[in-house]
């Protein structure tokens, strides 16, 4: 009997062996598969077990955390919600994350290795750093002027610096409030309908995923493709445009809003505005360097990212002569962003050179230690030096004395270039209001801001809505509040 | 010249020497208890420290109690059964201390449905009735008399429960003023006892009388009828209660201990065969049961269908989160498992929280326990004593591996309780008793031990 018993007893030690290996299975060699489970909610319970990091703006975190003491414990707060929305995006329990909260947000929950200083000690002792912060380019009084000023419109600003790329102001109006969003309460869900249902569409971040006609504006492009392709060599000289101008290969005729485009010098016909004559400049600079000319301002990228991703603005590859006339004009399909306009702007004002825009300064650990900075980066040349200056001297104009007098500033430089894009079916839609431009301080050595504008619509005001009436002044304000902020300015 | 220390038995040359006597070991008894009850209460201040970083209001009366009662149940066995195996009682204390830290630990995350006090109550029942069976019980041979009382009794006990209402999808509950009792637990001893008793008186009739069909030894029906039939009626009544883990035991015991008796291999091919077909047979007919076999083959199916994690993929990512050395006591989310967390599935909680080197040391002590009912066995040279020893250390044995292979991934998962561990009060007090038994055993082992091994 006794060897039965033996017998017996090597059977339950072979049971502990299996109970032995298949823990090991688990909780060894299986273990991150079972982590990594989007199903396991660990990940989340500790994303949000500690405070967040912050995003902040001119040194003041724009950002907070809020204890509720349940399963995810921090809750995501903003000051300013709405104001900063279209560049933090929300933080949600439920829903994820987007913008920075989204592609910071190893950094910002304290995940982010960078973090440690010293290199997988956070593996072996399973602990957690303190999340970090995201400090970003953004100039607090740019943001507000833009979003005070786009109150009860729909439309968006963007605005860099020309020298650098660093955005200042990147603002959609309507804008929601993220904080509804924070924690996993019945009223997130009620939120998150009522947000993502509203015809108005709140959450839509029109000034990097929106493109819209660029309407005139675009005729900086097209100029700056003239004058590089020895196009046009004099600014003033008359140049062959009738008015109206029947596009080559249809009977559509092309008219103009202003007088006197008839054979205008380019630039009267900027100044002015006149599509006769920048249409037929498109058609002879010809499809492929008008192209590559839009393609060097940063248009048909699709890689942009500032750091989360911008919708692709596009200059169509294949245009007819007739399509090309319009595209020229920022018509048929050209779209834009309004942060590409703003860069086209921003390259006049820089010279020519096209800065690679970037929304993150640098980040921190909880106590302000840099973990990282973003150097400015060149992305192309859009045009020569020269052609810069040519188009520096034609927005200045515009604004001195042609369709951008609105967003004149006293004591400091500013060009522009105003644009009215029809859109819809057969133009039917009220056309979108655009102005694009640059501010330099007189006494300051380069431009510190260019910006662009575009509104949908202005609701409760009637009449035509035009770029010069609607967009300018808001560029303006957005302008001054830079100019103001900024250091030479101060003293 | 006599060295000190040296044993009495070699003082005197010309006297009989007196049979060889091992030590009693009882102080060494006491120290593992309180060493047992040492690891319980820095357990319990871990939590403590974990969730509020204070220790716990209760941690001295804690303490207390469970050194109380260990200290009673010891005294016990001091003055009954002095010879007793010294480190059966430390892993009792052990194991109920640390499943009552663990069930107070989950109580932190369910604030209204606290189980650590009834389950300290039924802990108190059970050291109760460790004691009275330490006491009242002079030798286990007096239990061989009572082999077919304990039949009816073991039947009764499982057939009860049929008329109360099903609980969770089992009926194998009863109710009574308040309390909630399963009989089924009571049984496991019950059965035990029946089957060592009646293999006992009748191992050699089924080992060697018969014909022999093929290479197998067939029993007589006079012999082996009531045995089958009990066993059928007792797995039948599991089925017809859907309480899948306890048949899985009665089986395995059943399986074990006819083979420990009669050594006939055969036998246990005849029984895995039966339960093969039983099993299948079960899963066809039952959706329960098939569910858990679905279950276990692909736990993440209700993942991907878009219902969410069910109990056993909690379970798994409750342990996966443990890793080696686990996230502390206090520190993991076991609770996420929901239902159950602190009875059948109380196991994830420790994988978890204590890891996988937690784990494992929970296994040994269980493999411990179990090896010293063998060794108890071993030790014993009567019969029914050696089945009925290794009868309730395969019991512990069964329903480890059982609960503990179905909560990580092993095999198809059977609700059943994790001895001493988990939440349930007849499982704790069950498991008294049969540590009791083990004692009564392994005293009478180790008292009449004569240097010389069983045959």
């Amino acid at each position: 009997m006794s060897g039965y018993i033996r017998r017996a007893a090597a059977l339950c030690a072979l049971l502990l062996i299996a109970l032995l290996a298949n823990a090991t299975r688990v909780q060894i060699f299986e273990s991150s598969r079972y982590g990594d489970n989007p199903a396991n909610r660990r990940q989340a319970i500790v994303r949000y077990g500690s405070p967040r990091g912050d995003i902040v703006v001119d040194g003041r975190a724009v950002t907070g955390s809020r204890d509720t003491a349940g399963m995810f414990r921090y809750e995501r707060t903003y000051t300013d919600g709405p104001l900063y929305a279209p560049v933090t995006g929300f933080a949600s329990q439920v829903y994820g994350t987007t913008q920075l909260e989204n592609t910071h947000d190893a950094l910002l929950a304290g995940t982010d290795p960078l973090l440690s200083t010293v290199p997988l000690w956070n593996d072996v002792a399973r602990a957690r750093n303190p999340g970090g912060n995201v400090v970003t380019t953004l100039n607090g009084a740019a943001q507000r002027a833009a979003y005070r000023q786009l109150a009860g419109r729909t439309g968006a600003v963007a605005a860099v610096e020309p020298s650098t790329g660093r955005i200042l102001a990147l603002v959609s109006a309507p804008s929601y409030d993220p904080a509804e969003l924070s924690g996993s309460r019945t009223a997130v869900a009620r939120a998150w309908t009522r947000l993502t249902g509203d015809a108005a569409r709140p959450m839509l971040d029109r000034a990097i995923q929106q493109t819209y006609p660029p309407g005139s504006t675009f005729k900086v492009v097209t100029a700056a493709a003239a004058l590089d392709a020895g196009v046009v060599t004099d600014l003033d000289a008359h140049t062959t445009s009738p008015d109206p101008y029947q596009l080559p290969g249809s009977n559509t005729r092309l008219t103009n809003e202003a007088d006197g485009c008839a054979d205008a010098s380019v630039r009267y016909a900027f100044a002015w505005s006149c599509n006769t004559v920048f249409a037929k400049l498109g058609v002879e600079t010809g499809l492929r360097t008008m192209r590559e000319a839009a393609a060097n301002f940063g248009f048909d990228d699709r890689t942009l990212r500032i750091p989360f991703p911008v919708a692709p603005s596009t200059f169509d590859r294949k245009l007819d002569p007739a399509q090309l006339a319009l595209s020229s004009i920022g018509q048929f399909d050209t779209r834009a962003t309004p942060l590409q306009m703003a860069m086209v702007a921003a390259a006049v004002a820089g010279g020519g050179e096209v800065k690679a825009p970037y929304l993150v300064e640098r980040t921190t650990t909880r106590q302000g230690e840099t973990v990282s900075t973003t150097a400015p980066r060149t992305l192309h040349r859009a045009m020569s030096a020269q052609t810069a200056e040519q188009l520096r001297e034609m927005m200045l104009d515009t604004v001195e004395e042609g369709t951008g007098r609105n967003a004149a500033i006293p004591g400091a430089m500013v060009g522009g270039k105003t644009g009215t894009a029809q859109h819809g079916v057969g133009n039917s839609g009220k056309p979108y209001a655009w102005f694009i431009s640059w501010a330099q301080a007189n006494d300051a050595p380069e431009p510190a801001v260019a910006v662009a504008v575009v509104v949908e619509n202005a609701a409760g005001r009637r009449g035509e809505i035009s770029g010069g009436g609607d967009a300018a002044p808001i560029a303006k304000a957005v302008m001054e509040a830079v100019l103001n902020a900024h250091p030479r300015m101060r003293h | 010249m006599i060295q000190p220390g040296m044993p009495a038995t070699t003082r005197t040359g010309d006297a009989p020497a007196p049979a060889l006597r091992l030590p009693r070991r009882r102080g060494t008894e006491l120290a593992l208890i309180l060493l047992a009850v040492l690891i319980s209460v820095y357990g319990y201040c871990a939590v403590g420290l974990a969730k509020y970083g204070t220790l716990p209001p209760g941690a001295t009366r804690y303490g207390a109690g469970l050194g109380v009662l260990a200290l009673l149940a010891h005294c016990a066995v001091r003055l009954r059964a002095p010879y007793a195996d010294p480190l059966l009682l430390p892993i009792a204390v052990l194991l109920n201390g640390v499943g009552l830290v663990l069930i107070y630990r989950l109580d932190l995350e369910t604030p209204r449905d606290r189980a650590a006090p009834a389950q300290l109550y039924w802990s108190t029942v059970g050291v109760a009735l460790f004691i009275a069976v330490v006491v009242l019980l002079r030798h286990h041979r007096v239990l061989q008399r009572y082999t077919y009382v304990c039949v009816v009794a073991a039947l009764a006990l499982l057939t009860l429960p049929i008329f109360f209402p099903a609980v969770n999808g089992a009926r194998i509950w009863l109710r009574v003023a308040g309390f909630s009792i399963q009989p089924g637990e009571f049984a496991k001893v019950v059965l035990a006892v029946f089957f060592a008793g009646y293999l006992a008186a009748n191992r050699h009739a089924l080992a060697f009388a018969g014909r022999r069909v093929w290479r197998l030894q067939v029993p007589t029906g006079r012999v082996l009828g009531p045995v089958v039939a009990i066993w059928l009626l007792s797995v039948g009544v599991l089925v017809l209660e859907r309480d899948l883990g306890t048949s899985l035991l009665f089986f395995g015991l059943f399986v074990v201990l006819l083979y420990v008796a009669t050594g006939r291999t055969g036998w246990v091919a005849v029984g895995l065969l039966l339960a093969l077909l039983g099993a299948l047979a079960v899963s066809g007919i039952e959706p329960h049961v098939h569910g858990r076999v679905e279950d276990w083959l692909r736990p993440f199916a209700s993942i991907e269908a878009g219902r969410g994690p069910n109990q056993l993929a909690q379970s798994l990512f409750a342990f996966a989160a443990g890793g080696a050395l686990g996230t502390g006591l206090g520190l993991g989310h076991s609770i996420l498992i929901g239902f159950a967390v602190k009875s059948d599935f109380i196991l994830a909680t420790a994988g978890e929280e204590l890891g996988l080197a937690g784990l494992s040391a929970l296994f040994l002590v269980y493999a411990l326990l179990v090896e010293r009912g063998y060794r108890a066995g071993l030790a014993l040279r009567d019969p029914f004593g050696r089945l009925l020893a290794i009868g309730l250390a395969s019991i512990v044995a069964l329903q480890v591996f059982v609960i503990a292979g179905g909560v990580t991934g092993l095999i198809p998962l059977t609700g059943m309780a994790m001895p001493f561990l988990a939440q349930g009060g007849s499982s704790v007090v069950t498991n008294w008793i049969i540590v009791a038994l083990l004692i009564r055993i392994s005293d009478s082992a180790r008292s009449q031990y004569d240097g010389t091994a069983a045959p």
